[in-house]
C-alpha cells in the first residue's frame, strides 16, 4: 500500500476521503476520551490536576511519532528524491512542532502543581525541548533558503540528525534519575481503568487528528507545486 | 454518566493547559485547511481541468 501510496495521483486520491474520515475519527475519540476524562473522580495524589494528562500525554507521545514520520519521509526524500516524501516530509514539520510545543507548556503547567516548579532541566524536559529546536530547525531551513531543492536537502539531512534525540526523549525517564515520572502507558497497573480508558482514546484521537491533517498538508504542497510548474511551464511558452 | 467540571485548587493550571491546547489545535487546523485551499484554487486557476 505504501509503495502505491508515493504515486501522487494515487495519494491524492485516496487521501481525499482517507483526511476527512481520519478528522471525523479524531472528534469522536476526542470527545469520549474528554467526557470520561470529566467524568472520572479526582486523582488520590494528584487531585484534578490529573485532568492534564489527558491532553499532556498524547501530546508528548505524538511529538515524537509526529517526528519519526518526519524523518522517515526525509530519508525517502534524501535518499530517493522522492517527491511525494520531500512534501510530507515538509508537511510534518509544524505539526511536530505545535506537538511538541503542547507537550512542553502543558507539562509545565502539570510540573507546577506537582513538583512545585515550572521547569527543571530534567532528562526528559530537556530532551523535549531538544525535539522542539529540531523541529523548529527544519522549517527555518525550509525557509531560509530560496533554492527549493537545496533546502528540502538542508531540511531532510537536519531531521535525520534529530533522530538522534528520540531515544534519548523516550528512554531518558529510565536511563537516568529523572523528576519525571515513567510511562503510566506501558507499566502495567500503573494506571486504574478510569484513567488508561479516556487517555488511550486520547492517544488515538490525537494519532487520527495528526493523520488527518499530515495528509491535508501534504495534499497542499502537491497543490503548490503543481501550480508552480504550471506557472514555469505558462512563462516559458 | 455525570460530569464534574471542579477543578478546586489547580483550576489555574487545568484550564490554561486546555485553552492554550484548543487554541494550539484550532490554528493547526485552520492554518492546514486554509493552506491547502489556497494551493488548490492556485493549481485549478493554472490548470482548471484538474478538479481532484
Amino acid at each position: 500500500m505504501i509503495p502505491a501510496l508515493l504515486n501522487p495521483e494515487r495519494f491524492m486520491a485516496f487521501s481525499r476521503w482517507a483526511a476527512p474520515m481520519l478528522g471525523l475519527i479524531a472528534l469522536v475519540l476526542a470527545l469520549g476520551g474528554l467526557g470520561l476524562d470529566f467524568a472520572a473522580p479526582p486523582d488520590r495524589h494528584q487531585g484534578y490536576s490529573v485532568h492534564i494528562m489527558f491532553i499532556h500525554v498524547p501530546a508528548a507521545i505524538m511529538s515524537e511519532v509526529a517526528y519519526v514520520c518526519m524523518g522517515v519521509a526525509a530519508f525517502l526524500s534524501l535518499v530517493f528524491r522522492q517527491v511525494l516524501a520531500t512534501a510530507a516530509a515538509r508537511a510534518a514539520a509544524p505539526l511536530g512542532a505545535g506537538l511538541a510545543l503542547l507537550a512542553l507548556v502543558t507539562g509545565s503547567l502539570w510540573g507546577r502543581p506537582t513538583w512545585g516548579t515550572y521547569w527543571v532541566w530534567d532528562p526528559r524536559l530537556t530532551s523535549e525541548l531538544v525535539l522542539f529546536l529540531f523541529y523548529a530547525g527544519v522549517m527555518a531551513l525550509e525557509l531560509a533558503i530560496d533554492d527549493e531543492a537545496r533546502a528540502a536537502r538542508a531540511a531532510a539531512i537536519l531531521a535525520l540528525v534529530g533522530l538522534i534525540d528520540l531515544p534519548i526523549v523516550h528512554f531518558s525517564v529510565t536511563w537516568w534519575n529523572s523528576l519525571h515520572q515513567g510511562s503510566s502507558l506501558t507499566t502495567p497497573g500503573a494506571l486504574p481503568g478510569v484513567y488508561l480508558t479516556p487517555l488511550l482514546m486520547m492517544v488515538l484521537a490525537y494519532l487520527a487528528g495528526f493523520g488527518a491533517l499530515w495528509l491535508v498538508r501534504i495534499r497542499a504542497e502537491v497543490w503548490r507545486r503543481r501550480a508552480g510548474a504550471l506557472a514555469l511551464r505558462g512563462a516559458a511558452a | 454518566m455525570s460530569f464534574d467540571f471542579d477543578a478546586g485548587k489547580y483550576a489555574a493550571f487545568v484550564w490554561p493547559a486546555y485553552a492554550i491546547t484548543a487554541l494550539v489545535i484550532a490554528a493547526l487546523v485552520v492554518d492546514s485547511l486554509l493552506r491547502a485551499a489556497r494551493w488548490r484554487r492556485a493549481a485549478q486557476t493554472a490548470k482548471p481541468d484538474d478538479g481532484r
